[in-house]
């Protein structure tokens, strides 16, 4: 047993160095960074009005394209699990299109579709709706980027549960509806909460596709990741960790919440 | 509730599970699905629950004819191999579940809830998880959930298959005590005919999705129609054209017009029951089941000569065999579920 001894230090030193060097560091020195001078002059970027804006539109993104993507995630799920027919592999790699494109693209898509020049630009013009540098292209470059990852993490809970549950609900007497939500969601609910918390922290997050279609307005349409950049671009650098730090924080605030819930049910 | 089921047809894909099935459960019966696996046991079993739909053919439950009906609305309880148990649930509220979709009052469903922990004898267990409990407890919730709706009829698929030997075995004692207290038309599928024939007092032996024959376990034994059923209820010799139960062979030291000649290969001592295996002159072999005293009085050696007589045989021409040739089965009952007896050589 020696040998696995030695290979097993080897594997942690292995492991915990390259999390530390390649993760830990560079966030520590973040951290470092943003109180050298004290706590104000992060705070006071934060809570300037365009960092306050920067928050606010952060969580209403989070707000509209989580609920929207955890819906459809899980109608998805169910249609590629339970109701097998000749198009699903067709659904199964369109899904993993915002995996495989970057988020650029993705932005300029939008464009393509929603600019001056784009597709649906006379109908939105006439109905005086803007969808480009405001809030609602930026949802949906949001809604684009994370939407693989509530069906991702539900298609194998719900291939791993089977069926016979939900048809011992039907043979007691429920209807299809009452199956899914007495017994199939509660079956899959950690499956789809940890979509939900990749898909929250990847619309917290995102930069490339929201920066494209936003214009990053400061005070308009700036979501923190481009109120960071906005900040480090101005050479404020206490302004772009204390803002790094707090969407950290909110990201690490999602993960926590969900090992809270879950040690709750455990206990 | 009566039920009849009337010119079944079902298919997947190229695979027809099920064909022109008929067959007639009285009501308040017990009644056993017997065949091998691809038999088309299980597919009657769910189509009767609207589990599955037919492709043709008519299930009238208790006079009316449930084909349209869907299953949340045909009040049947149905028992799963694998339990089926709503994993995330305590046993109390898998119970409870029919009685809740039901929308029961509270009161009601926690006195029906203990009473039927009771009946199934796991009181006190009502706070744990499925995960906590053994097979044989898990498939007992199973069927206190399945009855706590009072349904009509009782379906159970394979329901002891996924226990242990002993557990099988009370189970089944404790099935058929439950179901002579409640007299609910039960219909449980299986492929051990031992249990079948312990538990039901209505075989229904399935082939290859057709019903071979049915009836008493003591008329299929005694009567089987072809050599399926006489081979899946029991054990068989086969001589060519005659199959003969190795309890119905006279082994002799002499021989006359009647007996054919055997090497005496191997003699098994079971308890009570001898087993003596023997080798035709054609190669064909065949075992006989003989007693203690019998064995004694014969002296009967390992490598020796000695002469069959078939007491009792049957044939079946004119009924072509849907079994595999050569019905020797040295090694007991048919609870591996599948058709491949150990063949003659």
């Amino acid at each position: 047993m020696a040998g696995s001894a030695t290979s097993r230090w080897g594997l942690r030193v292995l492991g915990l160095g390259y999390i530390l060097l390649l993760l830990l560091i560079p966030l520590g020195f973040v951290f470092y960074k943003t109180f050298e001078h004290g706590i104000a002059p992060p705070f006071e970027a934060i809570t300037s009005p365009d960092g306050m804006h920067a928050l606010k539109l952060t969580l209403i993104t989070v707000a509209i394209a989580v609920p929207l993507n955890t819906v459809f995630g899980i109608a998805c799920a169910i249609l590629l699990v339970r109701h097998k027919w000749r198009g699903n592999f067709l659904v199964d790699a369109a899904i993993n299109l915002p995996f495989a494109i970057s988020p650029v693209v993705i932005g300029l898509s939008l464009f393509l579709l929603y600019g001056t020049t784009g597709w649906f630009e006379p109908a939105l013009a006439e109905a005086g709706v803007k969808i480009l540098f405001s809030v609602p292209g930026m949802v949906l470059a949001c809604i684009f980027v994370s939407l693989p990852f509530v069906v991702r993490e539900t298609v194998p809970v719900l291939q791993e549960i089977g069926t016979e549950q939900e048809q011992a609900a039907s043979t007691l007497g429920a209807n299809s509806w009452q199956a899914f939500w007495r017994v199939t969601l509660p079956a899959i609910r950690w499956g789809v909460a940890y979509g939900v918390v990749l898909t929250t922290a990847r619309v917290l997050g995102e930069f490339g596709a929201v920066s494209v279609v936003s214009g990053s307005i400061s005070g308009q349409t700036q979501t923190l990741p481009l109120f960071v950049e906005k900040q480090y671009e101005n050479f404020n650098l206490p302004g772009a960790f204390g803002a790094s730090i707090l969407l950290a924080l909110l990201a690490l605030a999602t993960l926590l919440a969900m090992n809270l819930l879950k040690r709750k049910e455990a206990a | 509730m009566a039920i009849s089921v009337e010119g079944a047809n079902k298919r997947f894909g190229d695979f027809q599970a099920l064909k022109d099935v008929s067959i007639e459960v009285p009501e308040g019966s017990l009644t056993a699905l017997l065949g091998p696996s691809g038999s088309g046991k299980s597919t009657l079993l769910r189509a009767i629950a609207g589990l599955e739909t037919l492709d043709s053919g008519t299930i009238v439950i208790d006079g009316q004819d449930v084909c349209k009906t869907p299953v949340q609305k045909r009040e049947v309880g149905f028992v799963f191999q694998h339990y089926a148990a709503f994993k995330h649930m305590t046993v109390y509220e898998n119970v409870a579940f029919g009685l809740k979709i039901r929308k029961w009052d509270k009161k009601k469903i926690s006195a029906r809830v203990h009473e039927l922990l009771d009946l199934v004898q796991l009181p006190g267990l009502a706070d744990r998880y499925p995960s906590q409990l053994s097979g044989g407890q898990r498939q007992r919730m199973a069927l206190a959930r399945a009855l706590a709706v009072q349904p009509q009829v009782l379906l159970l698929d394979e329901p002891f298959g996924a226990l242990d030997a002993k557990v099988r075995k009370d189970l089944r004692t404790w099935l058929r005590r439950l179901h002579d207290e409640m007299h609910v038309t039960t219909i449980f599928v299986t492929h051990d005919q031992e249990e079948a024939m312990d538990v039901a007092g209505q075989l229904v032996v399935m082939n290859e999705g057709r019903v071979e024959q049915s009836g008493s376990a003591n008329e299929l034994y005694e009567h089987p129609a072809n050599e399926f059923v006489m081979s899946f209820v029991g054990e068989v010799n086969q001589l060519g054209e005659h199959f003969v139960r190795p309890h119905d062979m006279e082994i002799v030291l002499d021989p006359d017009d009647r007996t054919q000649e055997g090497l005496v290969q191997r003699i098994v001592t079971l308890g009570f029951e001898v087993r003596v295996e023997l080798v035709l002159s054609d190669g064909t072999e065949v075992w006989a089941q003989l007693t203690r005293a019998e064995l004694q009085r014969l002296e009967l050696r390992e490598g020796q000569i000695a002469y069959l007589r078939p007491v009792q045989a049957k044939s079946f021409n004119g009924s072509p065999p849907s079994y595999p040739r050569g019905a020797s089965t040295p090694l007991g009952s048919h609870d591996g579920g599948d058709a491949g007896v150990p063949a003659a050589v």
